[in-house]
């Protein structure tokens, strides 16, 4: 007999270590040591601009090097006048509302409100120069076009604040012209770190602590990594940069993915790569954002206005974010946060410049994210988001475009005369939509998804973080069932209950028995 | 007379406590997934439940084989004979010392209680559990490019026939331990189950299983 357990316990271990050794695969190793040779070979600058005699002079505007980069790499400005860098806005689908001209010219965000009226401070961020007005500007002269914003490599040009998008004065034009190559993180962080007037105050995931990273802060652009620039991922030809912000698109297209490099499948472990139908690489990838400076989480305008001996002032906290400025209002930041978390197919809404709100009484969302647990193009993403109070025009039920910023006291601008009714009275006439007089403040809210600043693989999430009862990251997402999270309370009650019973009946008769045989005994 | 035995062969054996080791890791691994508990940490609990779940099929694919190759499958052919005795012995008779109202022999190790409740275990809550178990593991999110009439909306159904088998086989479990007790001695059942070997009167008597005749019979008519 024994002589049939032995072997037949030995066929099970067999079988057992057969199964736990087929099923891991170590794919991911070679797929990530192709990429890694791919990415150490850091491009070369194949041409040396020090040493054309068409840049060893003086410039003394800075169109005279637009002028000058044109004339070798003709073509070129037409490729960025069909950008979105230059038109502020690009077509789109967009849900229930068809196709439209999506962009900073008209769409609304609940930090600096709109650009519009407020170009020549907005305008810094602008990949041209002399915009004083999105209107009046001359989207068809290519010597508007700023090339050294995002081709300078000597990390000496800076725009001047206020003026429009021109160049700091300061700026050594000749000496960028000479220095110009592919575009790094700096050229980029200048304007995607500082959206919304100061650092990380917009996305969260994308701040000063970018420009050079550890690979603890990103795994991808750590310096002491692979050292990947923006454009690495955001793959570019012609011009077009492939990636996209929700706060402005909407359609589920040119987005940069994990996958195009990693593919669908990058883990050893099958359960794990089954995730990734459902599951945005991003969602275990990226557990904390803001993991240097703190990010804007909430912007109160409703306060903004108020002034000490006349003056405008500001509060800071410990860490010198602005809590209060009477321009703008009250701030919360949040540092080493846990993302939110939203199913998301690609595709967004959004509110347009003199949208009518029709329900007032919740929040209303600037950019709602589409998708659900049914649509099979969706998936969990991490998101970051900003909740406001933005001036309203209760009567007209419009979210207000005031005008924030003017150069001199009196053209009605908040920034300068600090009244609520005239800054918006001047932003409404200027996008030529009707104001009551009136101004309440309406709770918006904005959803950036958060693609950056992905942790190294030791400090993913971990399956418990959403797999458990209580606090689970994913406890907002309530339409599928999650196993460890999701039970059904009557199965789990009635499940119970047998157990309970069982053991009380084995209590009850094995005590009887106990009792009875002690009894017979007794009686012998 | 009593006389020993030989009425567990070694597979048999075998087979009983490798199910009963697979039915306890299962369980201990599958509330943890479950949300039950934590001990082996979600990750790992999932790895082990799994592998200890195609190790557990893999036996219960030999129990089958054996099972109709050895004939011992007629042991669980239900039968109402003697099924009230049963239940009164249970209820009534166990307390008073009075003798069990089947006699267990090798061609008929069950009373008819037994045979119920095991055959109910094998096509039922076994069933259900490999069933679900393996749809819970190849089920696979709808996706483009697939049939829909394929699909499975939610793994929601899947996971809650999981639980309520898994809940019953625990439930079986604390009932078969203390049932265990309840043989001629306390761990007569026990020790038979180990050596193979127990202490029976008349097992291969003359009067051989009324009960195994009985089924027979059914089995003819």
């Amino acid at each position: 007999m024994k002589k049939i357990v032995i072997p037949l316990v030995l066929i099970g271990l067999v079988i057992i270590s057969a199964i736990s050794f087929l099923t891991s695969k170590g794919t991911e190793q070679t797929k990530l040591m192709v990429l890694k040779e791919q990415f150490d070979k850091k491009a070369v600058q194949h041409v040396d601009h020090t040493q054309f005699t068409e840049l060893k002079k003086k410039f003394t505007s800075p169109r005279q090097v637009t002028e000058a980069c044109i004339a070798c790499h003709n073509g070129r400005a037409q490729e960025i006048m069909q950008s979105n860098h230059w038109n502020w806005e690009k077509a789109e689908y967009v849900k229930d509302r068809g196709i439209v001209y999506l962009g900073k010219k008209n769409a609304i965000n609940n930090f600096c409100i709109g650009t519009e009226g407020n170009e020549m401070s907005c305008a810094k961020c602008h990949v041209g120069y002399g915009m004083s007005s999105s209107k009046d500007f001359n989207y068809q002269d290519e010597s508007n076009i700023d090339c050294l914003v995002c081709h300078d490599n000597s990390e000496t040009y800076a725009k001047a604040q206020e003026k429009g998008g021109a160049p700091d004065p300061s700026v050594d034009l000749a000496n960028v012209a000479q220095h110009v190559g592919k575009p790094k993180r700096s050229n980029c962080g200048v304007c995607h770190f500082f959206g919304g007037g100061g650092n990380n105050v917009k996305h969260g995931d994308l701040e000063k602590s970018m420009f050079e990273p550890t690979k603890t802060v990103d795994v991808h652009m750590g310096t002491d990594g692979m050292n990947l620039q923006c454009v690495d991922c955001h793959k570019t030809e012609n011009h077009m940069i492939s990636g996209k912000m929700y706060s402005l698109s909407s359609m589920n297209r040119n987005r940069t993915l994990c996958e195009d490099c990693h593919t669908e499948s990058p883990h050893d472990d099958a359960i794990l790569n089954k995730h990734t139908l459902k599951v945005a690489c991003q969602t275990c990838h990226i557990p904390t954002y803001a993991k240097v400076n703190a990010t804007k989480l909430a912007w109160d305008w409703s306060t903004a206005g108020k002034l000490k001996d006349g003056k405008p002032y500001e509060i800071d906290d410990a860490a010198g974010n602005h809590t209060y400025l009477s321009i703008k209002g009250n701030f919360t930041w949040g540092k080493n946060l846990k993302p939110d978390y939203v199913w998301f197919n690609g595709t967004a809404g959004h509110y347009l410049l003199g949208d009518k709100v029709a329900d007032t009484t919740k929040p209303l969302v600037l950019n709602p994210l589409y998708g659900s647990y049914n649509d099979v193009d969706s998936k969990i993403i991490p998101v970051k988001i900003h909740r406001a109070r933005q001036p309203f025009d209760p009567v007209n039920k419009i979210i207000i475009q005031p005008k924030l910023y003017a150069e001199k006291v009196g053209e009605g601008a908040l920034w300068k005369d600090f009244n609520w009714e005239t800054a918006s009275e001047v932003g409404m006439k200027d996008v030529n939509l009707p104001f009551s007089g009136k101004v309440s403040f309406l709770k918006t809210e904005m959803y950036w998804p958060v693609n950056h600043m992905v942790s190294k693989k030791e400090n993913t999430v971990k399956c418990n973080e959403c797999h458990t009862r209580n606090n689970s990251r994913l406890a907002g997402l309530n339409d599928f069932y999650m196993p460890a999270r999701d039970y059904s309370p009557f199965i789990e009650t009635a499940g119970k209950l047998v157990l309970l019973l069982s053991f009380l009946l084995v209590l009850i008769h094995g005590g009887f028995r106990f009792f009875s045989s002690r009894k017979m005994k007794k009686r012998g | 007379m009593k006389q020993k035995v030989y009425i567990y062969r070694s597979f048999e054996r075998f087979w009983h406590w490798m199910q009963a080791l697979s039915i306890f890791f299962l369980a201990a691994t599958g509330f943890e997934i479950h949300g039950s508990f934590t001990f082996f940490g979600y990750q790992n609990a999932v790895k082990y439940h799994n592998i200890a779940a195609y190790t557990f099929i893999v036996l219960i694919v030999f129990a089958i084989f054996w099972h109709f190759t050895t004939g011992e499958w007629r042991q669980y052919l239900p039968t109402t004979k003697h099924l009230k005795a049963q239940i009164n012995f249970y209820l009534i008779g166990i307390f008073q010392n009075a003798p069990h109202p089947t006699k267990k022999t090798v061609l008929s190790k069950l009373n008819p209680l037994q045979k119920l409740t095991y055959l109910a275990l094998k096509i039922l809550v076994i069933p259900t559990m490999v069933i679900s178990g393996l749809l819970y593991m190849f089920y696979r999110y709808p996706q483009k490019g697939m049939i829909e009439g394929l699909n499975i909306g939610t793994i929601e159904v899947i996971a809650l026939f999981h639980t309520a088998a898994a809940f019953l086989l625990v439930a079986f479990i604390i009932v078969h331990l203390y049932l265990m007790t309840t043989g001629s001695t306390i761990t007569s059942n026990l020790k038979a189950m180990i050596t193979g070997y127990e202490e029976l009167e008349d097992a291969h008597g003359n009067h051989e299983s009324e009960n195994l005749k009985n089924d027979k019979k059914e089995v003819e008519a």
